[in-house]
């Protein structure tokens, strides 16, 4: 335990460090010496050179997911192309019909999007999930209509892990011609990908969640079928007009050997995080009044969104100074919502207040897993020893019904 | 969150921290708050003959201001009359432990549970007051 550095970074679904060899490549981009040309210079060898080294990292982002370099457009992140994904599709789309189904454990980068679209007058349909978290085909499916023309259904959730079944959603789309986009800021190095064989027609990325730098990010667009969107940003007609603005090389290939080193590595690292994950898991399921948030199967390798009965999120957070994760919490805004996400999962109050999200990545290691579960074991019993709702639960009195004067 | 000195100070060492009896003639009990809204305060008093609190308990299902919110109050209703208890205001508890605006509200809830403890305990001395008169 010697070399054990606090606090220990368990919020990996947050973001990542850049991996060394990412940072690198990165700095080769920048200065004088560097490739810091326009990639869309044609005149002189200075655009030629950084142009290559875009294209390069196109062809590295689309191998780890099974896409032409050609069905690649680069955006500043996943927000960015999760906007330019619906609101593109909706735009395009619109004399179709102006229906949108979404569900509501998305992120909120889709979920505002559709609200901006339902405020210029598109339609939008929330899903529901089931108690772990996954959507209930049958229900989409009965929420098509004929005027339907963008579905929107996150891969991996960034809260609880779950996987949920593209390629079900995906065929049920492709029968009615629907556009489906898939926000996967969450799977890339988590999750196989293969959108040569997956039927979806827009898919989002992010680098910064996969040991890639921030601030860049990534739409897939097919194009066979070929899928048509509006473009949200204009001026000069980059990435064939569907994004226009300078290209950002560092960046770029920050994204590109980030996602080229996790489809290289990620055989070796999920069976690595997964065993960790499970320590981490074993460590925790030991005390009472513990439940894992989410499917216990269909979910990613490095996630665990953990609810601990009657204690407070935030004071947890609070007492956990030494471990870096989230809260599902948030009573630091005023209007204390507890997570959107676990409360559409059906989870009661108490226990959505109570979640914490670890998420493990490729620097945690075992000595880091171990030293979490003893500081996370101590905090809970010190918390419930402070909690009126424990004593209650040890004095058998059923919560439910009691009547709480809400303020 | 940066949370001041005082606020940490309470919330890694809570002050009277546990449970009387609720039963006992001489505890009032208040319990506020809810489980939905992310904090439940439980605040009691042990009245003596005089009138004076002699000790206060406190258990509290929330953040950090809100445990650190109710602990100062265990320690400042201690040697104070019913009426001088119920008259700790809010602001005095957020002003002296820095709280920031969003947590004004775990404030408001400490006002409120001491209000409850009192008119508990003199709904209970009222009521066993009137007892007492109808059996003589």
């Amino acid at each position: 335990m010697s070399d054990l550095k606090l606090p220990i970074y368990l919020d990996y679904s947050s973001t990542t460090p850049a991996d060394q060899r990412v940072a690198e490549k990165m700095a080769g981009c920048l200065t004088k010496d560097g490739l810091f040309g326009n990639p869309a210079s044609r005149s002189h060898s200075f655009g030629w050179s950084a142009e290559k080294a875009v294209e390069n990292a196109r062809g590295q982002v689309a191998e780890l997911v099974g896409a032409d370099p050609k069905e690649i457009i680069w955006t500043s992140g996943a927000t960015e192309a999760d906007n330019l994904a619906i609101k593109g599709a909706a735009h395009f789309y619109q004399r179709k019909g102006k229906h949108i189904i979404t569900v509501k454990t998305e992120h909120k980068a889709v979920l505002d999007t559709t609200r901006q679209l339902e405020r210029e007058g598109f339609e939008v349909t929330y899903l529901g999930v089931k108690e772990n978290g996954l959507v209930d085909l049958q229900e989409l499916q009965d929420a098509m209509r004929d005027d339907t023309i963008v579905v929107s259904v996150m891969h991996v959730n960034n809260e609880i892990g779950v996987i949920q079944d593209i390629e079900a959603i995906g065929n049920l789309c492709r029968e009615r011609g629907i556009v489906f986009h898939v926000d996967a800021a969450q799977s890339t190095g988590k999750v196989a990908l293969d959108l040569s064989s997956l039927p979806v027609d827009l898919m989002s990325f992010s680098a910064h969640k996969t040991y890639g730098p921030k601030g860049i990010g990534a739409l897939f667009v097919r194009r066979k079928p070929r899928v048509r969107i509006e473009a949200q940003m204009h001026g000069g007609g980059h990435e064939r007009g569907m994004r226009s603005g300078t290209l950002a090389p560092h960046q770029i290939v920050g994204m590109g050997e980030a996602f080229a080193l996790a489809g290289a590595e990620m055989g070796s690292e999920l069976e690595r995080i997964r065993m960790l994950r499970d320590r981490l898991w074993t460590g925790l399921d030991g005390m009472e009044e513990v439940y894992l948030n989410g499917d216990q199967e269909q979910r990613v390798a490095h996630n665990l969104n953990v609810s601990f009965n009657f204690v407070e999120g935030e004071s947890l957070i609070m007492a956990l100074r030494d471990i870096a994760v989230s809260s599902g919490s948030a009573c630091t805004s005023a209007s204390l919502e507890p997570s959107y996400v676990l409360r559409a999962l059906g989870r009661n109050d108490e226990l959505a207040h109570s979640s914490i999200r670890f998420s493990i990545g490729r620097y945690t290691t075992v000595e880091e897993v171990d030293h979490t579960v003893k500081i996370v074991r101590a905090a809970v019993a010190k918390l419930r020893e402070l909690s009126p709702l424990w004593e209650m639960y040890q004095d058998g009195v059923d919560l439910s019904t009691v009547e709480w004067a809400a303020h | 969150m940066a949370y001041s000195d005082k606020v940490l100070d309470h919330y890694e060492n809570p002050r009277n921290v546990g449970s009387f009896d609720k039963n006992d003639d001489t505890v009032g009990t208040g319990m506020v708050g809810a489980p939905a809204c992310g904090d439940v305060m439980k605040l009691q008093i042990k009245v003596n003959d005089d009138g004076i609190i002699e000790d206060a308990k406190f258990k509290t299902y929330g953040c950090g201001s809100a445990i650190a919110s109710s602990s100062l109050l265990t320690e400042w209703v201690r040697g104070k009359t019913l009426e001088e208890a119920s008259q700790i205001k809010n602001t005095q508890i957020a002003e002296e432990l820095a709280l920031p605006p969003v947590k004004i509200h775990c404030s408001v809830l400490a006002e409120d549970a001491i209000k409850a403890a009192v008119s508990n305990y003199q709904e209970r001395h009222g009521e066993a007051a009137e007892a007492e008169k109808q059996s003589a």
